[in-house]
């Protein structure tokens, strides 16, 4: 069966707008009558991709797949990149700034929710160029 | 499930302006012939429409107060808003005395159903038995059919209790029949609300099996008939009717209900744009400090309800005088008394997929693709002349059968030029927003 594009930009430097990408995506997947709790796994992994993008990133762009039997989500972006992957997936490591911080993010649990609310995760990064961030969620 | 709404249309005002369309939270209206009309399986009667409307044709109606007629005995039930509309009213009694005058027999509070309400939780809190967290108020009927069709997963988190106005209905009708001997069929029980919503309500219980209301009657509808009474009660026929304090009346606006929760930590929002919002961050636990969630459609709580006279921050400040004088709460929550199950709802929510493109997820998908394959194609101006709230509305109905591509005036103009073998797109038939060049207005 074919499976459905949806491609979201996500606004650099705009902590406030943050989230918006996951909320369309969301209502889209109810749409389609997914199980619950796919829907609420994958709106939790493109909410964190979303957040680290603006913090990290300036922003990019989000891509979601949506096959009958898998949701893949894309983020990539054009930021710095991540030097140590390993450091960065540890619980509570977290190089935010100051902005994030005070609005309550940068606690260091970005990528290890990622990863925990997802089947399957890849980090595609070069130092300089940017990072993709890859999940996959079953559907049961 | 066929829903008996509240909110209708006087066609002889609706011009088809497209005003209300927009301004619809779960994109329930449609322009049709010059008319708006609601898909009534998406309308959660939340009043948004009623508000905006600049014809002033949709309204709300409550139930004739007529109907008085055909019982015995009848029941008054104010919800505690009521009480916000009056100037210069430092006594709810002088309302509730009035009442009996204009063709109530009796009269039982919702303010103080609701005050069992919060007793019962706040027993249910400091008991330490396990309960969803967050906890979402099950006292606003909009927000129940909004979860129930848009966000099934939180549907474990409401609140097992029903409305104060079913709690005070039910108990009412006791009293009435233990104090008259009549039938519970010769006793009318009838709810002064605020809203829309409550009208649908006491028709068509969220959570109960059955219709425990004889109607609801519009405060606005009320609200007249009882300024004359009211100015000429005379003070030796006053009786002390008024049972319910502090908490009771609360509930009128929003933060209420939370602030009878004592050592929790709520999040009072009110307006359905907000409520949505925070439903939205509540599904993704985006809010885990929290334990309880009040959410009422209407801004304020009740007292913005489309029902009311006075305008809602005017109605709470009013409430708030009025409460100076009283007890915190003048009503408990006896688990072993009549109350007992009756503060639970009998019915659990269920969940209405009213969103969902196709019950079949195949078929649900090749749905999505084919609106998606349209609406790249829409002008995304979301003009609203195919009588959709946007163009992705329109992308649907045209998939769903509602509409047909023809309905869109830009896709028709370029079916006519095609047709008409002009290659030729010349700037000056588009409209304003479409034109290439910057002529900036003005």
């Amino acid at each position: 069966m074919e499976t459905i594009k949806l491609v979201y930009p996500v606004e650099g430097g705009d902590l406030i707008e943050a989230g918006e990408a996951s909320s369309k995506m969301k209502l889209t997947l109810k749409k389609l009558g997914l199980p619950q709790d796919v829907i609420r796994r994958a709106s939790i992994c493109m909410y964190e991709g979303e957040i680290n993008m603006v913090i990290h990133a300036d922003g990019g762009q989000a891509e979601v797949e949506v096959a009958p039997d898998q949701i893949v989500i894309r983020m990539r972006d054009t930021g710095p990149g991540i030097p140590d992957v390993a450091q960065a997936m540890q619980e509570g490591f977290s190089t935010a700034g100051q902005t994030a911080r005070e609005l309550g993010f940068g606690a260091g649990m970005g990528l290890p929710n990622m990863k925990r609310y997802s089947d399957e995760m890849a980090i595609d990064t070069e130092v300089g160029k940017g990072t993709t961030v890859t999940v996959k969620i079953n559907i049961a | 499930m066929a829903m008996r709404h509240s909110v209708v249309l006087d066609v002889k005002r609706c011009r088809g302006c497209t005003t209300c369309i927009k301004c619809c939270p779960t994109e329930a209206i449609r322009v049709r012939g010059r008319v708006a009309t609601i898909l009534p399986d998406r309308c959660i009667d939340c009043g948004s429409c009623i508000h905006i409307c600049p014809h002033k044709a949709i309204r709300s109606v409550g139930d004739s107060l007529e109907r008085l007629q055909d019982y015995q005995y009848c029941v008054a039930l104010p919800e505690p808003a009521l009480y916000g509309q009056f100037h210069h009213l430092d006594n709810v009694d002088i309302v509730l005395n009035a009442l009996l005058k204009i063709g109530f027999h009796k009269v039982f509070e919702v303010a103080r159903a609701a005050e069992i309400i919060s007793d019962y939780e706040r027993q249910w809190i400091t008991s330490g038995r396990p309960k969803p967290s967050p906890q979402i108020s099950s006292s606003c009927p909009t927000v129940l059919r909004l979860i129930r069709m848009r966000f099934p997963k939180l549907i474990g988190h409401v609140a097992c209790t029903v409305l104060p106005m079913e709690l005070a209905a039910i108990l009412a009708r006791r009293e009435a029949e233990r104090e008259t001997g009549l039938p519970p069929e010769k006793i009318g029980v009838f709810a002064i609300v605020p809203c829309s919503s409550k009208v649908t309500a006491a028709r068509a219980p969220e959570g109960l099996r059955s219709p425990v209301l004889d109607g609801a009657f519009a405060i606005r509808d009320i609200y007249l008939r009882l300024l004359g009474p009211m100015r000429e009660l005379e003070a030796e026929e006053m009786r002390p009717l008024s049972s319910a304090g502090i908490i009771g009346l609360g509930w009128a606006t929003c933060g209420g209900e939370s602030a009878a929760r004592l050592m929790e930590r709520c999040a009072p929002v009110d307006g359905i744009e907000n409520v949505i919002h925070m439903l939205e961050e509540i599904e993704d636990g985006r809010l885990p400090e929290a334990d309880f969630l009040e959410l009422s459609a209407c801004t304020q709580g009740c007292v913005g309800g489309c029902f009311n006279v006075e305008n809602p921050y005017a109605a709470k400040l009013r409430l708030k005088g009025m409460t100076k004088y009283l007890p915190v709460s003048r009503s408990r929550f006896h688990p072993d008394g009549a109350e007992g199950e009756l503060v639970r709802r009998d019915k659990e929510l269920q969940y209405l997929p009213t969103f969902v493109l196709d019950q079949d997820q195949g078929v649900a998908f090749s749905k999505l693709l084919q609106i998606q394959e349209l609406e790249d194609h829409l002008p995304g101006l979301h003009c609203g002349s195919c009588g959709a709230p946007s163009c992705h509305a329109f992308a649907e109905d045209v998939v769903l059968g509602r509409a047909s591509e023809d309905d869109c005036i830009f896709k028709m103009r370029e079916r006519m030029r095609s047709m008409a073998g002009s290659k030729e797109e010349a700037d000056d038939y588009l409209p304003p927003p479409f034109r290439r060049r910057q002529n900036t207005p003005g």
